[in-house]
């Protein structure tokens, strides 16, 4: 077992991991933050997408050793400090982006990274952001939608809904 | 304008807050004190005999509490289908016990041969790696037409072929069909596959057994769209635990799609050893293991034949399918080919003479049953096909053959024993036209020429059978429940609402659309009411979602029982305003008299029930909570018009999907937001299946689409923007909110139009292509362009 200690959502947090605990495990088992899912086995489906020293990062490819050090934060940690909900949050529900729920918390953190490297990205490029991130609910169209609105871009020229 | 929160208004998701936050609560978030880990050993091949198995060794390993195998279950019962087909000579379907961990056999690659229970979910994966398990491999049974011929390996040694049943419909109609389509003026024949897909919820399912000794009850934590559906069948069938000792919760759940209804042996097993064991015991399945044990969908074989007269007007149809039920028989799989498939063989048209042949076959695979559309997306995929080559064979447009044989005439008696109650097909058919641009179709497809590119459109027009279902009806048929939906509605002291449904929303959006029709009822704020699902101990028996069956049944429900608190409330309210009974008016939250400003509140009704001081008890009780049963009087028939524009490359022979029109007729619709969002879905998925999703097995039965690697789930990129209408709005007639269903349709209508449109753009290209089986990868039309 293994010592390690992180900031999590600007808490400062530690725990006895095993060499071959994922981030993901920490995260959902140890400190009970289960907005983090877990939902393949072969880093393909993003659910469990938070951000690790500012960058993107599937947990469940990530040791938690690994993370010793570092800066994480998950969805739990997306909200205003007032516990409203943020710009990208808000326009999920604005534009009815989620529907299940389950794949949304990857899909919100890997959302702020792109508008974080690209604050006005196209629709093209929303997609190819997204490869990573599998959704079975709502087929992207209102994901998309969501993303460049909360991006400050009208959306209300994107075809029909 | 409907109000905002009303019915028909686009009311944001009251859900989305504690998803959007992390605060969903899901089977895995799940963690009791004490709990162990379930780690389930699966067989590797798809057909063998268990000679022995040695636990010794992983028993003594750190943590393990214990290794379970088949001879833990005896005396258990197997996992029960919910479903008997009689087939075309009047026997019973051929139905195989499935044991909750593999006897003697195994089947499938996937299926559960020991469960290691132990601390962790480390040590119970480390002991299962010291399990010492003896198999003799079997020839195994793949093809569906190979499995029939005599002398063929059985799957089941004690059943007397692999054939589950031969089912004739209507049977009666067999000869006279016979006859119509051999002297026909011309028929289209067509042979195709519906591809076998994996649903594939985002969610895997997971279970938590927990047991309380002190009072012999069960509890199970479980991924399910339908929970007292689990609660009956594990608790009656397999583990004979009475219903009042058995809770089943199925909390927020992330995706369903027809995975999630059956009962499956790891909640048997988590539930059994939970009280074996006198503690928690846990299972969360990989996604690996999901693709080898949840049910799989479609995987029919399909000869069809139409047959026209000179003007192309349907004479006759007849359809022969083979359709792959797996290893075993998941819950409600018989009934999916059969009474959700065949009853839709008439599709929008008017053919006189219909007949059905199924045959259902075990192979050693896993179990297939519904998924979104389950039967429908097969009937209207082959039929609209069919269609579509006869239109190119007559030399008729597509949309004008189509429209020659529209039903126009409502109520509509099919000759596969369904009545469409309502529809209008033309209007839909128009609106299509109109979104997709049909009249432009020609500049553009010049354009893609011009470019190199071979563009096609291509429609589909669909019909399907939701709000399932009549019980009588369904019995006959075959189905071992009803199919009935229940609703509590529990009216508060100060006014607030709990609405207990036996549906469940694992992603529908229930806790907003229902409670926008209590709101629009009662007239008081939707944040005053709250809908309270998927839990045994807080609602009636309630037989939870699929078949776009919610609203028009669950919700309907709950129509009646708020009826009766309304009419309970307006005797309140006569007596507090001295007035008869039949003069109170309720109108946004408050009760008046008719033609007078004499007036009460909502809640000091609602306080007067719960404070009955001043309160008519010689006439009615104190209280105000009702709950109704409702069973409907019919399916309901929602239908569409689908048109998918494509461009293919010619040199590569990769389809890219430029636009996407739904025109759907829903009925009336309660959140326009949610069903637009239900049918983007949807066409997600038939997209998926026409495109890229195929579930695929070797010659050795070994699952070559095993990961998120191999089965290709549709992403982003794929995908366009959809156009989307339900403005053509023929209500139900025959429930109280004169709603459809949208769950399906989306999935039902889209692969047809998608291998439609791929059609199109080859022949316009001058390639005598006339079919491709799905999915349409590029190799695949690359090489029907170039055979």
């Amino acid at each position: 077992m293994t010592n390690v200690t992180m900031t999590v959502n600007g808490k400062s947090v530690s725990g006895n991991v095993e060499g071959r605990t994922l981030l993901s495990s920490f995260l959902r088992d140890d400190l009970r933050l289960t907005g983090t899912h877990v939902g393949c086995d072969t880093s393909q489906c993003g659910a469990c997408v938070v951000h690790v020293d500012g960058l993107s990062v599937k947990a469940c490819t990530m040791l938690a050793a690994e993370a010793d050090g570092a800066e994480v934060k998950t969805i739990e940690g997306m909200a205003n400090a007032d516990g409203s909900l943020s710009v990208i949050q808000q326009a999920f529900q604005d534009h009815h982006g989620l529907q299940c729920g389950f794949c949304t918390p990857g899909m919100v953190m890997t959302a702020a990274a792109l508008l974080k490297e690209n604050p006005k990205p196209s629709e093209t490029e929303v997609r190819d952001y997204l490869e990573g991130n599998i959704c079975r609910c709502t087929g992207y169209h209102n994901i998309v939608k969501a993303i460049m609105a909360a991006s400050g871009q009208d959306v209300s020229a994107i075809a029909a809904e | 304008m409907p109000k905002d929160g009303g019915i028909g208004s686009p009311t944001l998701r009251r859900e989305d807050i504690r998803f959007l936050t992390g605060n969903g609560k899901y089977t895995d978030d799940i963690n009791i004190h004490g709990q162990a880990y379930a780690y389930f050993v699966r067989s590797d091949v798809a057909h063998g005999t268990i000679n022995s198995i040695d636990a010794s060794a992983a028993e003594g390993m750190p943590g393990v509490a214990k290794v379970f195998t088949a001879k833990d279950f005896e005396g258990v019962g197997g996992v029960p289908c919910g479903w008997q087909v009689t087939d075309r000579f009047g026997e019973a379907m051929q139905e195989p016990k499935h044991p909750v961990l593999a006897e003697g056999k195994v089947r499938h690659v996937g299926d559960p041969i020991a469960v290691v229970v132990a601390d962790t979910l480390e040590q119970a994966r480390d002991a299962a790696e010291a399990l010492d398990i003896d198999i003799t491999e079997l020839e195994p049974v793949l093809n569906m037409k190979d499995a029939l011929k005599d002398g063929a390996t059985k799957v089941h040694d004690d059943l007397t072929s692999n054939l589950c049943y031969d089912w004739g419909f209507v049977e009666e109609n067999r000869e006279a069909v016979d006859e119509a389509i051999k002297g026909a003026h011309h028929v289209t024949t067509l042979e195709l596959t519906n591809n076998r897909l994996v649903a594939n919820p985002m969610e895997p399912r997971v279970a938590v057994g927990d047991y309380d000794s002190s009072n012999d009850e069960h509890t199970l934590y479980t991924t399910s769209q339908n929970p007292h559906v689990i609660r009956l069948l594990m608790g009656a069938f397999v583990l004979g635990i009475p219903e009042h000792k058995l809770r089943v919760v199925a909390p927020d759940v992330g995706g369903g799609f027809g995975a999630k209804i059956y009962h499956y042996a790891e909640e048997a097993f988590c539930t059994f050893a939970a009280k074996a064991l006198k503690r928690p015991v846990k299972w969360t399945s990989s996604r690996s293991e999901a693709f080898m044990s949840d049910a799989h969908g479609r995987d029919h074989v399909t000869k069809i034949e139409l047959a026209m007269d000179k003007d192309g007007k349907f004479l006759a149809l007849r359809t022969d399918t083979h359709a792959n039920m797996g290893a075993y028989l998941s819950t409600f799989a018989p009934s999916i080919p059969t009474w959700l498939h065949g009853t839709l063989m008439a599709g929008n048209y008017t053919t006189p003479l219909i007949y059905v042949n199924v045959k259902a076959v075990f192979t050693n695979t896993v179990p297939v049953d519904a998924y979104r559309g389950a039967g429908r997306p097969e009937a209207t995929f082959q039929l609209e096909r069919v269609v579509d080559k006869a239109a190119r064979e007559m030399g008729i447009d597509p949309v004008e053959l189509r429209r020659r044989n529209f039903i126009t005439e409502f109520p509509y008696a099919t000759p596969v024993a369904v009545e469409y109650d309502t529809g209008d097909y033309h209007a839909t058919m128009d609106k299509l036209l109109e979104l997709s641009d049909h009249a432009g179709f020609d500049a553009r497809a010049a354009e893609s020429k011009k470019n190199g590119k071979l563009r096609g459109f291509g429609i589909a027009h669909y019909i399907e059978a939701c709000g399932i279902a009549p019980s009588n009806l369904v019995g006959q048929l075959g189905a071992r429940a009803g199919l009935y939906e229940s609703a509590t509605v529990r009216v508060n002291a100060t006014g607030s609402i709990s609405v207990m449904t036996g549906s469940h929303s694992h992603g529908q959006g229930h806790e907003t659309s229902f409670a926008q029709v209590v709101s629009e009822m009662i007239g008081i704020d939707a944040s005053q009411i709250d809908i309270v699902h998927g839990d045994t101990a807080k609602s009636p028996m309630g037989m939870g979602t699929y078949g776009s069956r919610s609203l028009a049944v669950g919700g309907s429900a709950m129509v009646r029982a708020t009826e009766k608190i309304i009419n309970k409330a307006k005797k309140i309210a006569a007596h507090l305003l001295e007035a008869a009974e039949g003069d109170i008016e309720l109108k946004d939250g408050a009760f008046t008299v008719a033609g007078t400003d004499k007036s009460v509140a909502w809640g000091d009704v609602t306080l007067a029930a719960y404070v009955p001081h001043n309160y008519p008890l010689e006439d009615i009780e104190p209280g105000l909570e009702e709950t109704a049963f409702y069973d409907p009087a019919n399916f309901t028939y929602p239908s569409g018009a689908y048109g998918c524009e494509v461009e293919v490359d010619p040199e590569t022979g990769k389809v890219t999907v430029l636009g996407f029109t739904a025109a759907d007729d829903f009925g009336n619709i309660v959140n326009p937001m949610i069903v637009e969002g239900q049918v983007h879905g949807g066409l997600a998925q038939g997209i998926g299946q026409a495109m890229i999703e195929n579930c695929a097995y070797d010659d050795q039965g070994q699952l070559l689409s095993g990961s998120y690697m191999d089965y290709a789930m549709p992403r982003a990129d794929d995908l366009p923007m959809f156009t989307v209408d339900h403005s053509s709005v023929t209500p139900c007639t025959h429930n109280p909110l004169g709603v459809k269903g949208c769950g399906e349709a989306g999935a039902i209508g889209s692969p047809p139009a998608l291998v439609n449109a791929v059609i199109d753009a080859l022949q316009r290209g001058g390639h005598d292509v006339t079919h491709i089986d799905m999915p349409l990868s590029s190799d695949r039309v690359w090489a029907a362009m170039n055979s």
